[in-house]
């Protein structure tokens, strides 16, 4: 192991297991989730190539290799638990892209959710068997977050009990699905349904697309990859272009919605439940942005401590870089994020699974908030991590820009969360929605619940900047609990400056809609204030349900550091709603300093204790050995431009270039 | 105005109309377009002569980038091997020279996809470093191509430290000769360009030992493969240092040498000599090699950095008044996303940006050739401060740019993450520009340091300095003013109060960084330690500073334009937006010592909004200024013609994945499908 990195093990203040631990949910999820990940690192057909000098087509190729073992695999070592199988695709798929990924996570729950019982028993069996691949297909090409702009039809025909799909313009045609360029045979395509020429908006149809046997497109359908991207080689999102193409009457899943053999329309009861696929797979994405960022977060601090570099006094040898002030100030405050969002993400998992069960016994009424809370949180921590492991990136100075880091993959993996699922600014949005009908609540004398109540309490001087004396306490800046209620009056105040530019544009325009365009700007930035205040919130009450000391002191500095480090890049907002002086704000930031110092003995221990493997990182500069230089000169050797002494672009344009000069 | 023909598309038939939703943005002028970019080429001539160098280029199949989505990086590099190799050609056969605006324009026109780039490097390097013989030598065989020649300095474990570079060069007295050799794994050069695969020599960047004495750092021109067949020379092991986020026309290398010995002739000797026993000789300072590299930074900024923001903007601009989404009244169409406010907040800033760099460039740019020629008249004293500038600026431009690029990138939604929007590779070459030529931090902290310096001078001797200060820090001694005069948003909308403004948080901010430094001083610790104590606020500093030089620039530039009424005033707009877009970001520190109010803050804030609305209605004719060729921004989404859609699905129709084969379903989907019966 590499000195640099010894010495920091050795001198770490806490046991970096327990803190696993503390992440993992028990020591028993520690224990399980090793178990998994070493079947998978023990087992001989786990070879993992370095993706890195692999083209996109060879990439695909190997993904598709692992997707069909997988499915083996997961019924050989009886793996059943959803979140075991994640753990075992998080590792075996390494970028955790899976082209046959859709069949699973869309095509199948979409044919049970919506699916008769009919139809469940003719597609279900052979769709978990892999028999038939499916995937899903919303996003067209000129139309995406907004559902009622799609333009694909199905139209019925009585005459022949079919319906005839079509793709009427260019902007009609599917574009993204996943799975859909190479891999599936099937997809569930959601078209504006048209029955005795009147049309009944968007449904759900199981459409072939390739031929059994053979793979080739079906007549009628054009079906292909949508090219190059900046990440996601290894998936081959799709296009989908049906030209008046047939399918049978029972092709619409009809659980909810139906049409009778003679065209007749018979609506849906109710149709509430299909925003919990929604809510789930956002709170997964929630998860997603702290995974990825504890990553950079371990790549990056890793690597701090074993590159030297300059002087900090003259004459000194090279420090590790880590001890430049310039760098914890870069990457300590991205640790203490990626903390905080492990545990937002805990916190929303749990509450899925908790309102999940209550849904199950009819229980409806927490997932309103639910939906807009996991919306809002979702563009939260994605915003937050795109930028963060940029600069995690960025930290590493060159070595980061080469795919030797890792960072870079991590990265474009990681970006797309911020426009799919729900682009961000929308999500944003849904949530100052949800912001403002509490509002009004309490206007209306009504109080409101959850991680809104604050709105019941607050002040209505709390506008007026001036009048510092209605704060009933001073801000303590060593004290989470008093940083939370600061955020909670930012919030607070966020909240209420958008309601009221809100209430004015309407009272201006005399419509409700231009004016929320015209206060979009606050909205979303009530949102976020509303979104840092739970994640404050959920980080401080974390603390108290840490029993080991040591851990507990660790873990209340990052605490401290993440929330005076978000008043510090907001302290405008801080300021302007007198919720802090000037000279407190001075003190934050010289807080902030004492708390880098405080940090960067436990800095090394810290991210070794999100326990990530090697392979998963899939970084030479942030291996836990820290032999960084050897193996990255062993690395570059491998690369496909040196497999030739010299290169053939030397005969062909060099060589003649020196001559025709 | 007429026929914008440089401009149209790669020849599809739906080109031949423009979309109605970009005509209809183009319908009303509230300023001529022409005027503009004839502003921004610094000139109509210029605009003339790069129309036809770009016309040039693109007319020639061999100069087509259409495929460079769709290939590997070997097939990259060997693209832009080829690219280079016509161009070497032609411009050989119309006579433009290296360093001349033709070579320039096309450099623009191929959007830097060319290979060889360090071998101008070294050619610049040559002329600073070398002495008269040695540039007689070796330039006209560069000119040539009968050598291909790079630069090699980073290593292995070893950037922006100068003096940390391992790598060593003894001179044998017996054969008046160097022995050039990598002590250690962290001594391999590293990342220096064209080394990889095609350079035959390269500048190697070593610490010079002669008569047992260490002598710092000097430059060796080292031959490192061979001439007759390119095969590495004895001693030397070489490669490429492999797959990178982009850059992928060049292919950067690693070289270790043992014990390579080269002739004494070969350590460039215009600032120092080793005679041939051994005797170093020093030939005066190094002042003209640090400012090659003031040059090569500040010849960054508007030969690749700020062009690459100016390009996000015109594709995400351009996308987003094609793009429907939703609508804004339950009754209405679909709307434009760039009528969503919240789309304008994440776009124009973006663009007010792009100007507001490109007038700061150029400024810079105006600043440097005039510190040239006072170089060539022995008068070294403009140097500390275009030092600290050109550092500043180059870390804020490129900062900047690439935020502002990933964000117009996400702000195209899904399609901003295909290639084909040219988007991805917009961003992943503005990103390296963060950490090469300088990293970032370490620039800002050399502006911090000047900043500083000089603040304490005013404080030594109270009064004298005025005429002393240089013109950049001068409003240090600027009357001190506590508070804002703004009453209303409308206030906010003069330039000289916001330049005011600017200049008072960045005065304020040095002072702060002083006294923290002096205070740790005073307490005991030691400058270099104190130094780094405290080079949080000094980062801030810079910045602030590096924003209102920006922020003065632009308005410097809108006062030369009062006899074009109608450019200025959209100009003037983009200044405001820039400048109040600065103020909302860093509200906190113009509340901090009072000199805004919260008020003041909000008035800001509506006034910004206000602009936003404004700026919209000219946006895609301020993108259209910027004037470049659709086949130089190589994007689905951004063409002049607005008909994305098609092109997309045209563009995705020549993927590989689409015209080859699927390998993996003969190797793998099809015996996982073959347990099919007739259950379907």
């Amino acid at each position: 192991m590499n000195q640099d990195l010894r010495r920091e093990r050795e001198a770490a203040s806490f046991n970096p297991e327990l803190l696993t631990h503390v992440l993992d949910g028990s020591p028993e999820n520690t224990r399980r989730r090793r178990e998994i990940e070493n079947l998978i690192l023990n087992d001989p057909d786990f070879q993992h190539e370095d993706l890195n000098f692999l083209t996109r087509s060879q990439r695909y190729e190997v993904a598709v290799r692992k997707s069909a073992n997988m499915v083996k695999k997961i019924r050989e070592f009886g793996i059943a638990d959803p979140e075991e199988i994640m753990w075992f695709k998080k590792i075996h798929l390494v970028n955790f892209v899976e082209p046959v990924g859709l069949n699973f996570s869309m095509f199948i729950p979409t044919l049970l959710n919506q699916g008769t019982t009919a139809q469940q028993e003719k597609w279900l069996f052979s769709s978990q068997g892999l028999q038939i691949i499916g995937t899903y297909a919303q996003t067209e090409m000129g139309h995406g977050t907004h559902l009622r702009g799609l333009e694909t039809t199905a139209t019925y025909d009585p005459e022949t009990k079919e319906f005839i799909l079509n793709s009427p313009t260019v902007t009609s045609i599917k574009w993204w699905p996943g799975g859909l360029g190479k891999t599936s045979n099937h997809a569930i395509v959601l078209a504006q349904l048209i029955t005795k020429g009147k049309c009944y908006g968007l449904h759900a149809f199981i459409v072939p697309i390739r031929e059994i046997g053979t793979h080739k497109p079906l007549p009628g359908i054009t079906v292909g990859d949508i090219g190059p991207k900046f990440g996601y080689d290894e998936m081959d999102n799709g296009y989908l272009k049906m030209d008046n193409y047939r399918i049978p009457r029972e092709n619409m899943l009809m659980k909810y919605a139906q049409v009778k053999p003679d065209g007749t329309y018979v609506k849906p009861v109710s149709n509430k439940l299909t925003y919990g696929t929604m809510v789930f797979v956002r709170s997964f994405l929630v998860g997603e942005a702290a995974r990825s960022l504890s990553k950079a977060c371990t790549i990056a601090i890793r690597y701090s401590a074993v590159r030297h570099q300059s002087e900090i006094k003259p004459g000194e040898p090279e420090p590790q870089i880590l001890d430049f002030q310039t760098q914890q100030y870069k990457l300590f405050p991205l640790l203490a994020t990626a903390y905080a969002f492990q545990f937002v993400g805990a916190y929303v998992k749990e509450t899925y699974h908790r309102i999940n069960e209550g849904i199950g016994q009819g229980d409806l009424s927490e997932l309103p908030e639910l939906h807009a809370l996991v919306a809002g949180l979702k563009a939260f921590t994605s915003w937050t991590t795109n930028a963060a492991i940029e600069a995690c990136r960025m930290a590493c100075g060159g070595h980061g820009y080469s795919h030797c880091s890792g960072l870079p993959n991590i990265y474009v993996t990681f970006t797309p969360t911020c426009t799919f699922e729900g682009e961000n600014t929308v999500m944003m949005l849904q949530t100052a929605r949800f912001l403002m009908k509490s509002y009004d609540q309490v206007h209306s004398g009504k109080l409101v619940g959850g991680m809104v109540s604050y709105l019941n309490d607050r002040p209505t001087q709390r506008i007026q900047p001036q009048q510092v004396a209605v704060w009933p306490t001073v801000v303590d800046i060593d004290s989470p609990d008093s940083l939370t209620e600061a955020y909670k009056l930012r919030a607070a105040r966020l909240v209420e400056i958008a309601a009221k530019n809100l209430q004015n544009e309407v009272i201006q325009r005399e419509s409700k809609e231009v004016a929320w365009n015209l206060t979009s700007v606050d909205l979303v930035r009530a949102s976020e204030a509303h979104c840092h205040y739970v994640a404050v919130k959920l980080f401080s009450e974390k603390l108290l349900k840490i029993q080991d000391k040591s851990v507990h002191a660790v873990l209340r500095n990052l605490c401290l550091l993440y929330c005076l480090y978000g008043i510090s890049q907001k302290a405008g907002d801080f300021l302007q709603g007198s919720i802090m002086t000037e000279s407190q704000i001075t003190q934050v930031n010289q807080r902030i300093k004492e708390l880098l110092t405080a940090i960067r003995p436990d800095a090394v221990a810290l991210v070794d204790a999100f326990d990530f493997q090697d392979v998963t990182l899939g970084s030479v500069l942030g291996r836990y050995d820290g032999n960084v230089y050897e193996n990255l000169f062993e690395w570059a050797k491998k690369s496909p431009l040196n497999k030739s002494e010299v290169h053939e672009s030397y005969y062909k344009y060099l060589k003649p270039l020196q001559s025709k000069l | 105005m007429d026929s914008p023909v440089h401009r149209v598309s790669l020849g599809d038939t739906w080109s031949r109309r423009v979309h109605p939703d970009m005509a209809s943005e183009r319908l009303i002028q509230s300023f001529s377009v022409e005027q503009l970019t004839n502003i921004l080429d610094g000139g109509a001539q210029n605009t003339a002569l790069r129309r036809k160098v770009e016309s040039i280029i693109h007319s020639d199949p061999e100069f087509s980038m259409k495929d460079n989505y769709f290939m590997n990086q070997n097939e990259r590099y060997v693209a832009a091997v080829q690219k280079r190799f016509h161009f070497q050609i032609i411009a050989k056969r119309l006579g433009w020279s290296e360093n001349s605006p033709e070579f320039y324009y096309a450099y623009r026109a191929l959007s830097g996809e060319l290979a060889l780039g360090l071998h101008t490097v070294f050619l610049k390097s040559l002329q600073s470093l070398g002495s008269e013989e040695q540039i007689a030598k070796w330039t006209p065989l560069c000119n040539e191509f009968r050598i291909i020649a790079s630069y090699a300095q980073t290593e292995l474990g070893h950037g922006t430290n100068l003096r940390g570079l391992e790598t060593e060069a003894t001179y044998d007295a017996a054969t008046q000769e160097f022995v050039v050799h990598s002590p250690t794994l962290t001594a391999t050069k590293w990342w220096p360009g064209d080394m990889g695969r095609s350079a035959t020599h390269t500048l190697v960047q070593a610490q010079l030992i002669c008569s047992g004495a260490r002598q710092g750092m000097h430059a060796f021109i080292v031959p490192i493969r061979s001439l007759r067949d390119h095969t590495p020379l004895p001693g030397v092991t070489v490669g490429d240092i492999g797959p990178k986020m982009d850059f992928d026309n060049t292919d950067h290398g690693f070289l270790q040498l043992d014990h390579v010995r080269i002739p004494r002739e070969n350590m460039l000797s215009r600032f120092a000599q080793v005679l041939p026993d051994g005797t170093y000789v020093k030939l005066g300072t190094q002042q003209t090699n640090y400012f090659s590299m003031v040059v090569v930074r500040v010849e960054l900024l508007l030969g690749e950095i700020i062009p690459l923001l100016q390009k996000a903007c015109v594709i995400a601009i351009r996308y987003s008044v094609i793009r429907r989404q939703s609508s804004i009244r339950p009754s209405d169409p679909e709307a434009k996303i760039l009528d969503y406010q919240t789309q304008q907040q994440k776009l124009l800033p973006q663009l007010a940006t792009a100007y507001a760099f490109h007038f700061l460039a150029r400024n810079l740019l105006k600043f440097l050739h005039s510190s040239y020629d006072a170089i060539q008249n022995k008068d070294f004293s403009h140097l500390p401060e275009l030092h600290a500038l050109s550092a500043g600026i180059k870390a804020m431009t490129s900062d900047l740019c690439f935020q502002g690029s990933e964000l117009c990138r996400r702000a195209c939604g899904g399609h901003g993450y295909s290639k084909l929007s040219g988007l991805p590779s917009l961003v992943t070459r503005v990103t390296a520009s963060c950490t090469y030529e300088g990293d970032n931090t370490v620039l800002y902290l050399q502006t911090a340091r000047f900043l500083v310096k000089n603040y304490l001078q005013t404080q030594a001797i109270p009064g004298s300095t005025q005429k002393s200060l240089p013109p950049s820090v001068a409003y240090l001694t600027a009357p001190y003013l506590a508070r804002c005069p703004a009453q209303k948003a409308a206030d906010f909308l003069h330039p000289k109060l916001y330049t005011t403004a600017w200049a008072h948080v960045a005065a304020r901010l040095i002072k702060d960084s002083a006294h923290h430094l002096e205070t740790l001083i005073q307490s005991g610790a030691d400058w270099d330690e104190a130094w780094n104590q405290t080079t949080v606020i000094h980062l801030q500093t810079a910045k602030a500073h590096c924003y209102y030089i920006s922020v003065k620039s632009f308005t410097e530039t809108l006062e030369k334009l009062e006899n074009k009424p109608a450019v200025q005033q959209v100009l003037k707009r983009l200044c405001d937006l820039y400048a109040l877009h600065g103020i909302l970001t860093n509200a906190a520190d113009f509340l901090h010592d009072g000199f805004l109010s919260g008020a003041q803050v909000d008035a800001v804030r509506t006034g910004y909004l206000e602009l936003l609305g404004l700026v919209r209605k000219d946006a895609i004719l301020l993108t259209d200024a910027f004037d470049f060729t659709d086949p130089s921004l190589n994007s689905a989404l951004g063409c002049y013609d607005g008909n994305v859609y098609e092109r997309l699905f045209h563009w995705a129709q020549k993927s590989p994945t689409n015209t080859q084969g699927n390998p993996a379903y003969e190797k793998y989907l099809r015996p996982l499908l073959q347990s099919w019966k007739s259950k379907l």
